[in-house]
């Protein structure tokens, strides 16, 4: 039993952080650190560099583009990225499409679709909730009637993250409205400037236009796009849904949050002294590091089984735990966040969002200091982190069946 | 990073859960509260058979030659079985103090003996006014010739009814509240003008009051640097926390299983109560609670080993707030799982309840320390 990390492995971080000061942008850098989603340009650039090193696809299989990392490298780089703070790879790209087409896609959607998604040539979005069907996924009824060599898309898919950057989009749709709930599922490619689909912005409460909702009206797909076999699209969705070990765990996010926590709280005054010096706020903080420090050591017993069992997808609890207690972190954090910067949090202040305020008044230090625009967005904006990827409660169920037998 | 025993550790884990499981069932347990002792001398003997005593001394002076991942292992069965023994005292905080701060000629006459179970050990430190603040110090130790005087008393001396030598912080020099001027002493049980009087504690353990008026100790009964103290009791009292965390986590696990267990045949409304989806979802808020807590009862023996005496004090501080809100709500929601039967004492789950909030206070609970951790600046730094 050897609970640290290895000389290797302490190496390859520095390695690792050493090409990200290089070669990452600075403007993408400054936009992070202030709490911002990088825009589309600064995620492709950023990308197009990673993918140059060969490093764009973290998990993939050398083969296909992978870098032949251990699961202990792969969380080093993600958590690098995260601390830096770096866009990490376009995930509907690298870890849900990208995998399911080369875990069940044939020869001819690899060689066309794998390696512009690494280059993030393509952007895609992913096509699976819908008005009806949220955390009942196979609930879903989006249908696709095949004629001649084409499927015929027609219905509605909703909170389509990015799906206005997208330029192709991968659907579970049913083919067989009369099997059994998972069993009349396909997995979908389809191109976002077919005819017939239509993207409508959902703006979320803090005013961002994140996700959106995906019409589809007689959308003809070839059918040489769909992935796996027809009807069994539900093996792809649980694969996908699967694949994430770490889950929401995002220890390096919160790490650099809490640091830039602490320095707002230094800066900040309250009581006639700094904010840090509060012992009841300062304790909260506190609190979440501690919760923090042990997730990350979860994380880390999650690494070493997996090492001992490379290959295997066997469904493991403490994937459950990552993503409750890294939600949970996140969202308490981004809550600190926004007390930090007390009366300044208000100001709605970011151009990036709908009602925001300009950019001269976002720009304007009489009215805010530059670190509180958009505290209160995040904070309203995560609350989406215990909703989605499988609600928390959602959670909460599969320990009870899967590991608890109850 | 590896998570994995080796060959010896996995038999030293099979070995005492064999012996635990056989001999330290919960109606086994009620037996050995009904001692006049309070634990079992037979399980004792035990113990010292499988080098459980010996655990963390070196084969040369006649231990096991174990180390901080053998001493987690044994705490987490221990912890299990909640055992009543005076391993922890003995072992983890009276070796302890033998291993960094005896000389080679004190381990020699302690040693041997401790490791055969022919003697026992008690950590005499706390105060009526300290709390849990082991540097605020009354009783006194003052020059007497080659040797000391000591003059005080000691509360809440865990197992100290029972102990042949107490390991007794008392202040050599300086105020009350000073971190220097701290010495530790070895003293015997017998010696004239010590007097201790024993008592039960509210989760089966066992503890004593002791007055030392006027007792003389030799030249030899101080460990390591007379007036240099604290930082042996720390560092002492850091391996101790991370014991103590890996005992809370077996306490824990053995508490969750036996709620899932009831949840799985208990009745009402026709069916069991394990299908009901509100009790679920606690079962699983108290699986997050389990993993999180075991994940920093590695992060403590890991960190327990840290030679930097200020990082080491703030990972060890993290390891104690985590475990203690784990402690807490595993154990408040074993109680409420079970509902009525878990307020009963001829059932199992109040003890491992009771257990684990005593697990919490012991050496300061999570509130304690979450405020020493936060005045220390936490543990990520400011960007």
């Amino acid at each position: 039993m050897d609970l640290r990390w290895t000389d290797a492995e302490k190496a390859f971080r520095e390695e690792v952080r050493g090409f990200i000061n290089a070669n990452l942008p600075a403007a993408t850098r400054e936009r992070m650190k202030m709490g911002k989603s990088p825009t589309k340009a600064q995620v492709v650039e950023w990308q197009q560099i990673l993918n140059k090193r060969g490093w764009a696809a973290p998990e993939w299989p050398v083969e296909h583009g992978g870098p032949g990392w251990t699961t202990a490298q792969r969380y080093i780089f993600r958590e690098e990225l995260m601390l830096a703070p770096a866009p990490s790879p376009l995930g509907f790209n690298i870890n849900m499409c990208g995998p399911v087409i080369i875990a069940f896609g044939n020869k001819e959607q690899k060689e066309k679709f794998l390696p512009r998604m690494l280059n993030l040539d393509d952007w895609w979005c992913q096509g699976f909730s819908e008005p009806g069907a949220g955390s009942d996924l196979a609930g879903l009824k989006t249908r696709a009637v095949k004629e001649g060599d084409f499927w015929i898309v027609n219905g509605q898919k909703t909170w389509t993250t990015l799906a206005q950057h997208a330029d192709w989009i991968f659907l579970l749709v049913r083919t067989d409205p009369n099997a059994k709930k998972q069993e009349g599922i396909s997995f979908l490619l389809v191109d976002m400037k077919t005819p017939g689909i239509t993207v409508r912005p959902i703006i979320t409460i803090e005013g961002g236009h994140e996700v959106n909702e995906v019409f589809f009206d007689d959308v003809k797909v070839p059918a040489e796009n769909l992935v796996g076999t027809e009807n069994r699209g539900w093996d792809c969705a649980k694969y996908l849904l699967g694949n994430e070990r770490f889950g929401q765990a995002r220890v390096g996010a919160s790490r650099e949050r809490i640091a830039r926590l602490k320095k707002i709280a230094a800066e900040t005054w309250d009581n006639g002294k700094p904010l840090t010096q509060d012992i009841g706020f300062m304790t909260k903080v506190t609190e979440i590091e501690v919760e923090l420090q042990a997730l990350e050591m979860t994380v880390m017993r999650v690494i070493a089984t997996a090492m001992k069992n490379p290959g295997s997808n066997k469904p493991d609890p403490t994937t459950s735990v990552l993503k409750i207690k890294g939600t949970e972190i996140q969202q308490g954090v981004s809550e600190l966040l926004m007390k930090a910067a007390g009366p300044y949090a208000w100001v709605d202040g970011d151009p990036d969002m709908e009602g925001g305020t300009d950019q001269v008044v976002a720009e304007d230090p009489d009215i805010a200091p530059d670190w509180a625009f958009g505290l209160a967005g995040v904070y309203f904006n995560w609350r989406k982190q215990s909703i989605y990827g499988g609600s928390n409660e959602i959670q909460r169920n599969i320990m009870a069946k899967a590991f608890l037998g109850l | 990073m590896d998570f994995d025993l080796s060959e010896d550790q996995r038999l030293l884990q099979d070995s005492v859960s064999r012996l635990l499981g056989d001999k330290y069932g919960f109606e086994n347990r009620k037996a050995y509260l009904k001692t006049p002792e309070g634990w079992s001398a037979e399980m004792w003997a035990a113990y010292a058979e499988l080098g459980l005593l010996g655990l963390p001394f070196a084969e040369a002076e006649g231990g096991f030659g174990g180390g901080a991942e053998e001493t987690m292992l044994v705490a987490e069965q221990m912890g299990r079985h909640i055992t009543l023994e005076p391993w922890f005292t003995t072992v983890v905080l009276g070796g302890g103090f033998l291993r960094h701060g005896a000389s080679a000629a004190q381990r020699a006459g302690i040693v041997p003996k401790l490791a055969e179970g022919k003697l026992k050990l008690a950590f005499a430190a706390t105060e009526k006014q300290s709390r849990y603040d082991l540097f605020d110090i009354a009783t006194t130790a003052t020059k007497d010739g080659a040797g000391w005087v000591l003059n005080g008393a000691k509360g809440m001396v865990v197992h100290g009814d029972s102990a042949d030598i107490f390991v007794v912080t008392a202040r050599t020099a300086g105020g009350q509240r000073d971190h220097s001027g701290i010495g530790v002493f070895l003293v015997d049980a017998k010696a004239p003008g010590v007097a201790v009087k024993g008592f039960g504690t509210v989760d089966g353990q066992r503890a004593a009051q002791v007055a030392f008026s006027g007792v003389k100790l030799g030249a030899d009964a101080v460990l390591g640097d007379a007036e240099g103290g604290l930082p042996l009791v720390d560092r002492v009292v850091d391996e101790a926390i991370a014991a103590l965390a890996a005992e809370a986590v077996g306490a824990m696990e053995a508490a969750h299983v036996m709620t899932l267990d009831y949840l799985k045949t208990r009745q009402q409304f026709g069916r069991t109560i394990g299908s009901f989806q509100a009790l679920q979802h606690r079962s699983a808020d108290m699986m997050v609670a389990l993993e999180q807590a075991r994940s920093m009862a590695f992060f403590g023996t890991m960190s327990a080993q840290d030679a930097d005496p200020v990082a080491r004090r703030k990972h060890m501080a993290a390891v104690k707030v985590q475990i203690g809100r784990s402690a807490r709500f595993v154990g408040q929601q074993t109680v409420q799982l079970h509902g009525g039967i878990a307020m009963t004492m001829e059932y199992a789950a109040g003890h491992y309840f009771k257990r684990l909030t005593a697990n919490d206070g012991s050496f300061g609970d999570a509130d304690h320390w979450v405020r020493v951790l936060t005045e220390s600046g936490g543990l990520v730094a400011a960007a």
